[in-house]
């Protein structure tokens, strides 16, 4: 109990007194987080709406599939992204192992299925409704796709935010590739299990802290940037 | 506002740091927990302009990181592994830096009596026969392959423990809070111990044994199976770490007045 009282103390001075090493790995957590939440948005969202309209043979098993990977283990993501970086691997030329970049790879890979499936359900949800009006319009499936997308881009927000929340709070892959390099990789979540190494559970902790007020942060910043019209039904 | 907090966004998503010169150091956990990295590193930017990326891993990790060139230099303390590493052609040289030594460590009250006895063989030979809680590292690091040469001094064979024996699978840290939460016997860098801040019921209980002595070397990684290796970064570097600059803040580095580290590069 000491120690949660102690991590709450630490971190309030940490954030009060803007401690410059806390400044900068928290801005790494978000820099690689948001870059990877814009990349898998970008992949994930048209991807959900395409599976919406899109009437193929393998559908319904690439959704099935795309379920299952929301529970995809990040350590195996990191070790798969760690091996296919890796000099000795495949794209080792790049020499991006290490590197923020990696971890952006890694982050994408986990949260795509997570967005891309909460995005499918509602944006399904959706379709339901508008079909008969689309076809009956007699849009193009770049229309269709693009009229759900923005009609439902309040339950959009929700899957993006749920695939914020994973990747934010992710050490087991990104620690793999990106190894926890003092002013280079070190995020909140790799540091956390560094001071937890070392048996200093309070700064550990506080800085636990710093993450979790970090997300609700950035939640309610993109809440409310995103309220752009009040009317409507979202 | 909005457009205000929308670039700020923007400004975090575009932040990038370059560093002049950088190369990539995979370390042992010991040398980075100890402390003494966060004292050199810094001085080693000021007078090499240089700027050391740590990959904090394991021994056996941290040659794996050097064999597939995916570091530039590696800093660790087991020589024989060392050794095959050389023979096998993925590093150019191995210098001596430093040395520590490892410590035994228990509950105070001691109950696998080791304080005082007159060898670590010994020491392991007690905690053995009475079957004491013992934590152990796992992680194939250079920690970990010393334990496991000294059970052998002994005549004994890890496999063929009871559950008294819990190997861990992590670094030098962890292992210590696992120790520290059961209570049990483990073997930790001398280092690592003393800046270890979640003591709990746990104590110094043996060291001095020349067998426990931990000596630390550098090898670059060879070139000529990695190009992209930046040899001369990890020349000059080296060039540093045997200087005298190098002696002077290795031997007085101290944690409680401790001396932990004992220069003897040549």
């Amino acid at each position: 109990m000491v120690d949660l009282w102690d991590g709450m103390s630490r971190a309030f001075w940490l954030v009060v007194t803007l401690d410059a090493e806390l400044v900068e790995i928290a801005l790494r957590s978000l820099q690689v987080t948001l870059i990877a939440l814009v990349v898998a948005s970008a992949i994930a969202l048209p991807m959900a709406a395409l599976l919406t309209v899109r009437r193929f043979k393998a559908r319904r098993t690439v959704i099935a599939v795309l379920n299952a990977l929301m529970g995809l283990p990040p350590v195996v993501v990191g070790l798969v992204v760690y091996v296919l970086l890796s000099r000795s691997g495949p794209f080792g030329v790049l020499g991006l192992l290490f590197t923020p970049t990696a971890m952006v790879i890694a982050q994408v890979i986990i949260i795509v299925p997570l967005i891309a499936s909460i995005a499918h359900q509602s944006l399904r949800d959706l379709w339901a409704e508008y079909h008969d009006l689309l076809i009956s319009m007699n849009v193009t499936q770049f229309q269709k796709i693009s009229t759900l997308l923005w009609d439902a881009r309040r339950a959009l927000l929700t899957a993006s935010l749920a695939g914020f929340g994973r990747a934010i709070g992710e050490v087991g892959a990104i620690m793999i590739v990106g190894g926890n390099i003092d002013h280079s990789t070190r995020v909140l979540t790799t540091a956390i299990a560094l001071e937890t190494g070392k048996g200093d559970f309070a700064l550990a902790l506080g800085l636990g802290f710093v993450l979790i007020a970090l997300a609700i942060v950035v939640n309610l910043a993109i809440h409310w940037l995103g309220r752009t019209e009040r009317e409507g039904r979202w | 506002m909005k457009l205000i907090v929308a670039s700020l966004f923007a400004a975090v998503i575009g932040t990038v740091s370059y560093a002049g010169d950088a190369m990539k150091m995979a370390v042992t956990t010991s040398f980075n927990n100890s402390g003494l990295a966060d004292v050199l590193l810094p001085e080693i930017e000021k007078d090499l302009d240089l700027e050391v990326q740590l990959l904090v891993v394991g021994t056996g990790q941290a040659l794996t990181l050097g064999r597939a060139g995916d570091v530039d230099a590696i800093l660790v303390h087991s020589r024989q592994a060392e050794e095959k590493f050389l023979a096998d052609g993925f590093g150019t040289n191995r210098r001596e830096i430093m040395y520590n030594d490892f410590v035994f460590i228990g509950p105070k009250d001691d109950p696998a009596a080791i304080d005082g006895v007159p060898t670590a063989v010994s020491a392991l030979q007690n905690i053995a026969s009475s079957s004491s809680r013992f934590v152990s590292r796992g992680d194939d690091s250079g920690t970990h392959k010393k334990e496991l040469s000294l059970w052998g001094s002994a005549n004994l064979d890890p496999e063929t423990f009871g559950d008294w024996y819990r190997a861990v699978g992590s670094g030098m840290g962890a292992a210590l809070n696992t120790a520290s939460g059961m209570n049990a016997y483990i073997m930790s860098d001398r280092a690592s111990w003393l800046n270890f801040g979640n003591k709990g019921d746990l104590a110094l209980l043996y060291a001095g044994d020349p067998v426990l002595f931990n000596q630390y070397a550098f090898l670059p990684v060879n070139p000529e199976l990695h190009p992209h290796v930046k040899t001369d970064l990890t020349k000059k570097l080296e060039g540093w770490l045997v200087s005298d600059r190098a002696k002077e803040l290795i031997d007085t580095y101290k944690i409680n007045g401790e001396t932990l580290f004992v220069f003897n590069a040549e």
